[in-house]
């Protein structure tokens, strides 16, 4: 069992597939996740996030492909990769019924606790998440904020090496977002290597040291933000034209200052990423050359969509489940 | 988590089976947890208080002249009858709460967790074998207060009850298999109402079986459930252990030798 514990990584995944019916929900995923850090899986829904972390924390078994929690085979040697990880779902996964302190106890009965270990862990836990004066009152009464942080207590209560955070933050309010990033970052200073999947760029941007971009079932891109974010530029730059004659000249244009792609969403609309903001300044001049007149233009900073669009060519579908 | 250091997942000495004692300590929490969702949920316990005072006292006045002449001695043939359909009627909500258990999010948690694969369904076995023991004690205290005085006395209820409470777990074991192979909890609470009502209701525990058509009474002889009742009987009145007994305790051990692998094979192939 010891001659795998050289490998610095946390997890290791090769081409893990799951199918569903005639639905490739995973197909092929490869993903290398260093110990000690924090690693985010970036897609919309339905790309097969949910399903990669189900394979990975054995609750799926995979089609095909391998995957290694700290060395140990996820198929081979299921029971233990369960004791090197906590899974935090996008629902909660407590008893609505009980309160959280029953909760709390039961788990750590379960794993392994005595009698009032596990009830001093479940007095430690609440008291660090915020929740003790909720403590006895039944999880079907929490609000969605309370639910997330009783549920990471839960995952944390026999202290895994590795947490899976399937949408921490998917559905809370801005300010409960912010606590549960604290959170995310004390677990890692803590020793905790976390694998998190979000449909948010920033989020993955603020806490991420690498990122994995998922579509359809295949990672598309993977790297550090800073180098995710030179491949798709930093900031999109929304031009609408006066006429829509134009537009072919004035895609020319924006293609030969900026160096990239442009796509164009309607007549009169063209849209590109820059490495940075200034670029604005050469492609104005330029079209003022052109004589292209300008009816608007913006420049934001990149939305997952457009991400998403440069990364695959294709948009981001509505509606799909993951 | 700023005062603990997390050991790492490499340096971890860790085995991949869960030993026979762990697995027991992990049903019995299970089991623990079952009983703490019935202490939240009270409501739950409605088929096992409501519906044997109920039943009872319905039947008893009901029935209790046209069939026996008195009260009296209806109780003495009407209460086993009334306690057998209760308490097995009652084993039909192991399988719908798996069932519903199954579909929560609480589930996927269980199967993170390095805890035998087994112990949701013990436990859950386990803690209903309490819904039995209720719905066995307000029976025979409801017919008590009716008047009923079986021959054989404290003694003879107890081993009756007993008898009762170890067929109707025996016979939980294909409601949990329906309850783990089925869709959805109320098609679960629908195949049970299908099989039991007519095998409670076609059986010796509401009238004599003399009355009834040839070919019922070949029917009602054959039903199990009708040799359960005579061996409650026999037990409440009599004190005595007769071929109705060991007809009995055959019959759910062949239902746990059969439905037991199934369902726990069913239930590992999801878990």
């Amino acid at each position: 069992m010891k001659h795998s514990s050289h490998t610095p990584f946390a997890i290791e995944a090769r081409g893990l597939v799951k199918v569903f019916g005639d639905n490739r929900a995973v197909d092929g995923v490869d993903l290398h996740v260093p110990t000690g850090s924090i690693y985010g899986v970036l897609g919309p829904n339905g790309a097969g996030k949910t399903t990669t972390i189900n394979m990975l924390a054995t609750l799926l078994r995979p089609d095909s492909g391998t995957a290694t929690i700290f060395g140990h085979d996820i198929q081979e040697e299921p029971q233990i990769v369960r004791q090197l990880i906590g899974v935090t779902g996008q629902y909660a996964s407590v008893d609505e019924n009980l309160s959280a302190t029953e909760n709390l106890i039961i788990f750590g009965r379960l794993l392994g606790l005595g009698r009032a270990e596990a009830r001093q862990k479940a007095v430690d836990l609440l008291e660090e998440f915020g929740l003790s004066d909720a403590a006895k009152r039944p999880i079907a009464k929490y609000s969605g904020g309370m639910r997330r942080r009783l549920d990471l207590a839960v995952s944390l209560i026999a202290q895994p090496p590795l947490i899976f955070l399937d949408e921490p933050t998917t559905g809370l309010d801005p300010r409960t977002r912010t606590q549960m990033w604290a959170t995310i970052r004390r677990l890692v200073a803590s020793g905790s290597t976390i694998l998190l999947t979000t449909q948010y760029l920033d989020e993955a941007d603020q806490l991420a040291d690498r990122i994995a971009v998922i579509d359809h079932g295949h990672v598309v891109a993977e790297g550090t933000p800073d180098e995710l974010k030179a491949s798709v530029g930093v900031a999109a730059l929304n031009i609408t034209l006066d006429h829509e004659k134009d537009i072919t000249q004035a895609k020319a244009v924006i293609e030969a200052v900026l160096h990239t792609t442009v796509q164009s969403p309607a007549p009169r609309t063209l849209t590109a990423p820059m490495a940075k903001p200034d670029g604005v300044t050469d492609v104005l001049i330029e079209l003022r050359k052109a004589h292209i007149g300008l009816d608007e233009i913006s420049v934001q900073k990149p939305t997952l969509d457009e991400v998403f669009l440069a990364l695959t060519g294709t948009p981001v579908k509505e509606g799909e489940q993951s | 988590m700023t005062s603990t250091t997390i050991v790492a997942g490499v340096d971890r000495q860790l085995k991949n089976h869960t030993s026979f004692y762990a697995t027991v300590r992990h049903s019995l929490t299970m089991a623990y947890r079952g009983l703490l969702k019935v202490r939240r949920t009270p409501e739950q316990l409605i088929d096992v208080t409501i519906q044997p005072i109920l039943f009872t006292l319905m039947f008893t006045y009901l029935f209790g002249g046209a069939i026996a002449g008195n009260i009296a001695s209806y109780l003495l043939l009407l209460i086993p009858g009334i306690l057998v359909q209760t308490v097995i009627t009652t084993s039909t909500v192991t399988g719908v709460q798996l069932r519903e258990d199954m579909d929560k999010g609480v589930f996927n948690r269980f199967k993170s967790l390095p805890i035998a694969r087994i112990a949701p369904l013990a436990g859950a076995l386990l803690a209903d074998t309490i819904r039995y023991a209720i719905a066995t004690i307000l029976t025979f205290a409801t017919g008590y207060m009716l008047g009923y005085r079986p021959d054989a006395g404290l003694g003879g209820i107890v081993a009756g009850g007993l008898l009762v409470i170890v067929v109707s777990w025996s016979l939980s074991w294909i409601f949990a298999f329906f309850g783990v192979i089925a869709r959805s909890a109320s098609s679960v609470q629908g195949i049970s109402f299908l099989i039991l009502f007519p095998l409670t209701f076609l059986s010796n525990a509401f009238v004599p079986v003399s009355t009834l058509p040839g070919w019922l009474q070949t029917f009602v002889n054959a039903n199990p459930i009708s040799h359960l009742i005579s061996a409650v009987r026999q037990f409440a009145n009599l004190g005595t252990i007769g071929s109705d007994f060991w007809l009995s305790l055959a019959g759910a051990a062949v239902v746990v030798a059969i439905f037991a692998p199934l369902t726990v094979r069913a239930y590992m192939r999801r878990a």
